[in-house]
């Protein structure tokens, strides 16, 4: 999709301006339905686009994203814009800098609309947590956009934006591209910059694209990869081109399918699934049963391990340096009279207030599991068992070239349907998940669609690679793509 | 089982108030989420080292040099108050 609206650019059949007004413009009509966006960022796209319309008239060559419309999730900053993370308690920060991923886009010219709802400091997997209310399903306006990069999935597949970025902690990239019918793609853990994008699980976050093709995934991972001094853990490897990995080639690729993950499916997507794994087959590609068997202790270890970065991630909000503050709220915990607010009685009062119920049962959890005497038996175990889960994984990799899965146990659900359990909203990850812990590539990429109650909805396969072979996992998602297409 | 006692006093410690009313649907949840994660007690991770860093990359080094940040007044623009340039703190004792 990038490509044909970067070919129109170029033979001057379309400017960038007129397209960033047409993506607008659609925003406008379907935007209050679907509420994909939080804020739009219509002065610095407009700025944008005039500037490549600018390079276009002086003949000058143009990169592949530049002038082409794209949203951003609203836990990365861009300087200048509110920046809310999904919270109340950020309402009114206007971050002071760029994301290193924005710096890359703005520097290749690529043109931002605006900022995209989510779940509160990207904790769910609906939407449904975000403090400025749910963002709806394209597909279907009664069922949740997945989570919690819901909003920049509902506006990719709603054609308010050509692509969007999203971050990926236990698969918030690739859960609600599922649920949307688009592409989803977390890197390698280090493979993108984190820098500018609020931290959740410092651990397990990736920054990664959602768009409506892999090619379009692989043209945004090449402008947003690489090593970045202001990231530590940014792996130290150079800027690569994505596309030249898709050759559209699987033929003798071995790809592993987990036999615990194919016991547990059942109904349509079970049958969805076992379509994506035949074509691979029919393509040439070598199909292998494999076992993972401490993946069944993902979940645990991950929210171990999560809400332990959380609590000590989410300390910094605190009413004092930024963000909202408990002045003018009347009841407190204490009994003390709201003007007379001590240092720990503001702490306590702006987060009572600024957080909503998710962070704190998270933050709770992990301050829980790191206090003392309860340590080992929490956060150190889970440690321990995320070197056995990577384990497994270094051996399955010794095997097949790619792990293939369903991206979600099922299509998208309703609204309110999990938001009672917490675990419910939690079991929704357990494909995802394991590809945090251990770090690897991983791109959901819209599989053959499953009925539901007598509607046709998105179903994803997830493609799972080893450790930096983002160029073998979109090789294998571009191939199914194309050949899905004939 | 996290008791109500618990609960309070992990929101101390996470500097999070809670109302009394919020207590035991805190404590239900924390329990829930708890139990679900004792399973991995039946692990046997004797002599398994613990996985911080996912990727083994080690300590990175860099120049211990000042770096400017530019837009110190947008920084100042945040706090929620302020003197001249100062953010505003409560007293602290």
């Amino acid at each position: 999709m990038i490509r044909e609206l970067h070919e129109k650019l170029i033979n001057k059949e379309i400017t960038a301006v007129q397209l960033a007004e047409q993506y607008f413009d659609v925003i406008s009509k379907k935007d209050k339905d679907i509420f994909a966006y939080l804020t739009l960022t219509k002065d610095l796209a407009i700025a944008q686009a005039k500037k490549v319309d600018e390079k276009i008239a002086r003949g000058e060559e143009i990169g592949m994203l530049e002038g082409i419309p794209g949203a951003i999730k609203d836990m990365i900053c861009v300087e200048g814009y509110r920046t809310t993370a999904g919270s109340k308690i950020l309402d009114n920060y206007i971050a002071p800098y760029d994301a290193t991923v924005i710096k890359n886009l703005k520097e290749a010219g690529a043109v931002i609309l605006g900022k995209t709802n989510l779940d509160e400091f990207a904790m769910g997997s609906s939407t449904e947590h975000s403090a400025y209310g749910p963002t709806k399903n394209p597909r279907d306006l009664e069922r949740v956009p997945g989570g919690s990069s819901g909003g920049s999935a509902a506006a990719v597949a709603a054609s308010e934006a050509v692509w969007a970025l999203g971050t990926d902690t236990g698969g918030s990239i690739r859960q609600p591209a599922s649920f949307c019918g688009i592409v989803g793609l977390k890197p390698t853990y280090g493979r993108v910059s984190r820098y500018g994008a609020i931290a959740m699980g410092s651990s397990l976050d990736q920054i990664g694209p959602l768009t409506k093709t892999v090619e379009d995934a692989a043209i945004v991972l090449s402008v947003i990869s690489g090593e970045d001094k202001m990231d530590s853990t940014s792996a130290q490897s150079p800027a690569k081109n994505y596309l030249q990995a898709l050759t559209g080639e699987v033929s003798g690729l071995k790809i592993g399918i987990v036999k615990d993950y194919m016991e547990k499916l059942t109904g349509e997507v079970k049958v969805s699934f076992e379509k994506v794994v035949e074509r691979y087959r029919e393509s040439g590609a070598e199909i292998k049963e494999i076992e993972l068997p401490n993946a069944k202790y993902s979940l645990p270890v991950y929210y171990i391990i999560m809400s332990c970065e959380v609590s000590s991630n989410l300390a910094r909000f605190d009413g004092v340096k930024y963000g909202m503050r408990a002045e003018d709220q009347k009841d407190t915990m204490l009994d003390f009279s709201p003007e007379d607010r001590t240092l720990i009685e503001t702490y306590l009062d702006s987060r009572k207030y600024g957080f909503g119920a998710e962070p704190k049962r998270r933050i709770m959890l992990g301050t829980y599991a790191l206090s003392s005497g309860y340590y080992e038996a929490y956060y150190l175990r889970a440690q321990k068992v995320r070197t056995l889960i990577k384990k497994d994984f270094e051996k399955a990799f010794s095997e097949v070239d790619l792990i293939l899965t369903p991206t979600t146990p099922s299509p998208a659900f309703k609204f309110g349907e999990k938001t009672n359990d917490p675990i419910e909203m939690y079991l929704e990850d357990i494909f995802t998940i394991t590809a945090n812990i251990v770090g690897v590539p991983a791109i959901s990429v819209p599989g053959p669609e499953v009925e539901v109650d007598g509607k046709l909805l998105p179903q994803g396969f997830q493609l799972m690679g080893k450790w930096f072979d983002e160029e073998g996992v979109l090789r294998a998602a571009h191939a199914y793509e194309i050949d899905a297409d004939k | 089982m996290i008791t109500k006692e618990e609960v309070r006093h992990i929101a101390g410690l996470a500097r999070i108030g809670v109302d009394e009313k919020d207590i035991e649907k805190f404590a239900t949840d924390l329990s829930a989420v708890l139990d679900w994660i004792e399973e991995l007690k039946e692990v046997d991770v004797s002599g398994i080292e613990p996985t911080a860093h996912i990727t083994g990359m080690e300590n990175r080094m860099r120049e211990d040099a000042i770096l400017e940040f530019e837009n110190r007044k947008k920084i100042i623009d945040l706090f929620p108050e302020k003197k001249d340039n100062y953010g505003k703190v409560k007293s602290v004792l």
